[in-house]
């Protein structure tokens, strides 16, 4: 790979310790996979921010790269393994609030916004169509890729750091055009209105045709919150990093000649395996990713004089709940009992053991419910979990 | 016998190859407190990876695993060597923060688990004895 002089004395140590072992990183990244230079990156988003799965070692590790490291670009956070204000009402234990705190002040010393979130792209992460990014957290990586158009590689969280630390990234795989081609048409044949529709299509498409980019048709419109839930499941189910959908994202693609289609059967199919009854569900959780602020405001509506009458928790970026309890939202939610969880979520809280059933609209946050929680889990949609919680 | 691959991360190591048929998965796959492979159903389940020249085709998983990895080089429970098929980018960064020799591009199906073997993270090679 050619390095430029200046990337050559970063690797060199000259530009401090935390810029020579994150080049070291990069450097061989760049080698393994025949890049051949490194390239600028305008925005960065780190996971590996729950001390659930950092531990002990993912910590010092941090800590030893905030002794000199700053960050070169504008770079976001995962969520993290709690609510960082409100840790005790979700019932978190005191040692494990510690721990991660301290891993939240080792980012904010190396310059990181600690706004802890899977959707960055909705609290001003923002960069514009076609630029590069060190992107890691799947589902966002996936819209960052298909709907905004930047591109990025599927990080894991020590490389984009090491992106956020020297504003460089090696120019491999999803950053290069012949990459993001098309490979598969995806021929939809059902109908797709709902948020659980569309987490139920990235479940079929993922797992019918892994990796490869897919170009989806039969799509006549999706809003925002059903892209975001789509891009977690196909993520979840088939590693997806990009997708092209017809009339609805921005990329150009070449139309390959493969094609498989998805039927209505398939889609119902999906739903039944995402649900395993037998027990009564003893957790109701939403957002996952994070809500928009329309999700939160129609929640409010939806619970409004009402009270819940089991464990719900409505996870969101802090920066979307300051909005909320500006318009009103907050208050109602939490006057009928459900739980506003900031900067984390049900796959990243250490919440094994402590309930049996989780009810969700998120295909994603199925996949880690049953996997890492062993929970049985319920798929429904919003309004339906609303009710039952309700009722 | 000379396995030739290519270099992931320098170092050399010697020891017993422990050979998966299957992918790895660091994060909830092996536990970093005794080494051991948790995942149900996966040929090396119960069996501990620390300090064995560990054998496998490819890395999956969540890519919190690099940190998994680095957890386990902290607490001894780490393998001395990783051989691969087709690296990643969970165990190649894993692998490269850790320290640990790291070779792939070889042919797995040639080294047992039990073989007497040198790995050579600068050249890329793995010697069976």
């Amino acid at each position: 790979m050619k390095l430029t002089k200046e990337e050559q004395e970063m690797l060199e140590g000259k530009h401090g310790n935390a810029v020579k072992s994150s080049m070291d990183i990069l450097v061989s990244l760049g080698e393994i996979f025949d890049a051949r230079r490194l390239i600028d990156v305008s925005s960065v988003q780190i996971a590996g921010v729950s001390y659930h799965n950092l531990g002990e070692a993912g910590l010092s590790y941090l800590g030893d790269l905030a002794l000199d490291g700053k960050v070169r670009v504008l770079t976001t956070l995962n969520p993290a393994g709690m609510d960082m204000e409100n840790w005790k009402a979700l019932g978190i234990p005191e040692d494990f609030a510690e721990k991660q705190i301290k891993v939240i002040e080792a980012f904010k010393k190396m310059g990181v916004v600690t706004t802890c979130t899977c959707t960055p792209y909705f609290i001003g992460n923002t960069p514009h169509f076609g630029e590069h990014v060190a992107w890691s957290e799947s589902s966002a990586v996936c819209y960052a890729n298909s709907v905004l158009g930047l591109k990025t590689n599927r990080e894991g969280g020590p490389s984009a750091l090491a992106s956020a630390l020297t504003g460089k990234t090696p120019e491999f795989g999803t950053h290069l055009e012949e990459n993001r081609q098309a490979k598969v048409i995806v021929n939809v044949n059902a109908k797709m209105d709902t948020i659980t529709d569309f987490g139920a299509l990235g479940y079929v498409i993922g797992k019918n045709i892994g990796k490869k980019v897919a170009l989806i048709r039969g799509v006549k419109k999706a809003s925002i919150e059903q892209l975001k839930s789509f891009c977690a499941s196909i993520a979840t189910y088939g590693g997806t990093a990009l997708f092209h959908m017809e009339g609805i994202t921005p990329n150009k693609t070449r139309v390959p000649k493969e094609s498989v289609a998805v039927s209505q059967k398939e889609i119902d199919a999906a739903k039944r395996e995402l649900n395993d009854g037998g027990v009564d569900p003893d957790i109701y959780a939403i957002g996952c990713p994070h809500l928009s602020l329309k999700e939160v405001e129609e929640i409010a509506k939806m619970l409004e004089g009402k009270k819940v009458k089991k464990e719900m928790w409505v996870c969101v970026a802090r920066p979307i709940k300051k909005i909320a309890d500006q318009m009103g939202y907050t208050k109602i939610i939490e006057k009928s009992g459900a739980k506003m969880a900031c900067d984390t979520c049900m796959v990243v809280a250490p919440i094994k053991g402590r309930f049996k059933c989780l009810a969700t609209d998120s295909a994603k946050g199925c996949f880690y419910a049953r996997g890492k929680n062993k929970f049985n889990i319920v798929f429904k949609e919003i309004p339906e979990l609303v009710k039952e919680a309700t009722r | 016998m000379i396995l030739k691959g290519r270099k992931v991360m320098k170092g050399r190591a010697e020891g017993e190859a422990l050979v998966s048929s299957d992918g790895i998965s660091f994060y909830g796959g092996v536990e970093p407190e005794t080494g051991k492979v948790v995942e149900k159903g996966h040929p090396l389940e119960g069996q501990c990876v620390t300090g064995k020249i560990l054998v496998f085709p490819t890395g999956k998983g969540s890519t919190v695993g690099s940190y998994t990895i680095y957890d386990m080089k902290k607490r001894g429970t780490a393998p001395l060597a990783i051989v691969n098929h087709e690296i990643e980018t969970i165990i190649a960064v894993g692998a490269i923060i850790s320290e640990i020799p790291c070779v792939d591009q070889i042919d797995i199906n040639k080294i047992k688990t039990g073989d007497k073997v040198k790995v050579d993270g600068d050249s890329g090679k793995v010697e069976i004895a």
